[in-house]
């Protein structure tokens, strides 16, 4: 198979294990184009590429952009928060506006879950979902999954622990998703209030322990408190939630074993993460970063060749 | 479907070797050469003639392999997309002559894209080609070969199949597919 599935990237839930697994040995050489002392290959020049944030991205933005770039696309920037879309405009109108200028992709971020689905209804260009609201990430995840499967080799039969605010992250479900079509075990670990009451039904092992969880897991992935999604106070304080789950070198030390800890950024860093936990050796945080453009331009050219 | 053998294992061995010793004649020692094959199946001449090489001349070359998939000029143009393979160049090519190993040469354009993605790694102050079989009068640019191992008379609706030991096959066998 040398071909995706899918017109778009919506969510990893549309992906088969096949998809994942082009993307990962397409990233491979992508990983390779990217340490070239050219670091540019010209593929996709013809095609334009509109980055639309609705929400607010560093990373992801970047990343993206730079993908493009490392495949010679050309591309557009947009954010709403200096766009018509304050003056009242439907995101369709946008959309379309934006693609009447001869655009071929669309790279979207959305506040609201389903955004990109609901556009790729409506629309011919080909989508990647750049993260809709708390529902899902997907080239995060597979970047996430890519890394692993750098680190230890595969990422079947391996345990991961996802832990810190599952409720309000996209990460954790878009990584919940590949980790299982890759043959994973996955984990949730954090307080009984960010943890979905439901989330057990998606397959995943359930723990309020963090200890027990690194104890159990090869990897533990761990997210930012989404203290901008949180209207109500869902634990005491900072300080509380970085005492009973916040992960220090102390703490990995202590478990006499061979972990891998990542986090998608931005971390905050004394909150989930000590300083001194994300700068040992091992993180493997800033390995995501670089494979996330690798990750990106595979599936950029996957999506680019069945326009 | 009909086959007809264009060389089997013992003229493969001649043709080989004859295509290193012309490959000496001009390289000498290869202190400024470097062999790289064509991904994918190039390289399974390229590794044949770099042994060969390496053991007539008892010096240890350079040897990589290129995959030349992101620089074609077929991409989007293509029911179902050219799969890229590995590139390992773990050497620098600056100011070297290139060897350009390749089993068939047809089209050119799989050539071209490969000389494209070859500067990407640093400018070589020559590059040759060598290649297993030549098609002749199917040429879409104008590329032709340095070293060639049997230049094939063909028509665009044929297929030249290369089976060797190094993929799998039994016997090394070179075959013209007539496509009914």
């Amino acid at each position: 198979m040398s071909k995706l599935s899918q017109k778009h990237l919506l969510g990893i839930k549309d992906l088969t294990s096949e998809d994942i697994e082009l993307i990962f040995e397409t990233a491979d050489n992508f990983k390779e184009v990217i340490n070239r002392p050219v670091k540019k290959v010209p593929s996709l020049r013809d095609v334009t590429i509109a980055n639309v944030f609705f929400e607010n991205s560093t990373r992801t933005r970047l990343s993206f952009e730079l993908a493009q770039k490392r495949l010679s696309a050309d591309t557009i920037n947009f954010s709403a928060s200096n766009s018509s879309v304050k003056k009242g405009e439907t995101l369709l109108d946008t959309v379309n506006n934006i693609l009447a200028m001869k655009v071929d992709m669309i790279v979207m971020r959305h506040a609201s879950p389903g955004a990109p689905h609901y556009l790729a209804k409506h629309i011919k260009a080909n989508i990647v979902n750049a993260g809709d609201g708390t529902h899902e990430h997907p080239t995060q995840a597979l970047l996430d999954a890519f890394s692993i499967r750098e680190k230890l080799g595969s990422v079947a039969g391996k345990k991961i622990a996802i832990i810190g605010d599952i409720l309000h992250s996209r990460v954790a479900l878009s990584n919940i998703f590949a980790l299982q079509k890759l043959g994973a075990k996955v984990m949730v670990c954090g307080p009984p209030t960010l943890l979905p009451k439901f989330i057990g039904q998606l397959g995943v092992e359930v723990e309020f322990d963090v200890r027990k969880a690194l104890q159990w897991c090869d990897v533990a992935n761990v997210l930012r408190i989404q203290l901008e999604r949180q209207q109500i106070k869902y634990f005491p304080s900072l300080r509380e939630y970085s005492l009973y789950y916040g992960i220090t070198k102390k703490l990995l030390d202590s478990l006499k074993k061979q972990i891998v800890i990542m986090h998608p950024g931005p971390i905050n860093r004394g909150v989930e993460l000590s300083s001194d936990a994300a700068d040992s050796q091992h993180s493997i945080i800033l390995d995501q970063v670089e494979n996330g453009v690798a990750v990106r331009m595979a599936v950029l050219y996957l999506l680019a060749a069945r326009p | 479907m009909q086959k007809k053998l264009i060389l089997d294992t013992d003229l493969l061995d001649i043709t080989i070797s004859r295509l290193c010793q012309e490959l000496i004649e001009n390289h000498g020692d290869f202190s400024e050469t470097v062999i790289i094959g064509m991904q994918s199946r190039g390289i399974f001449v390229a590794e044949i003639i770099h042994k060969k090489l390496e053991k007539l001349t008892k010096k240890d070359i350079p040897f990589g392999y290129l995959d030349a998939t992101f620089h074609r000029d077929d991409f989007r143009r293509r029911e179902i997309p050219a799969k890229a393979s590995e590139t390992k160049i773990e050497f620098a090519i600056e100011g070297k002559s290139v060897v350009l190993v390749d089993d068939v040469l047809f089209t050119g354009r799989t050539i071209r894209a490969a000389m494209d993605t070859m500067i990407t790694f640093g400018r070589p102050k020559k590059v040759e080609l060598l290649v297993l079989i030549d098609r002749k009068y199917t040429r879409e640019l104008p590329i032709a070969a340095d070293y060639v191992g049997k230049s094939v008379n063909t028509l665009t609706s044929q297929r030249v199949l290369v089976e060797l030991e190094a993929q799998g096959h039994k016997q090394n066998k070179i075959w013209l597919i007539n496509k009914d």
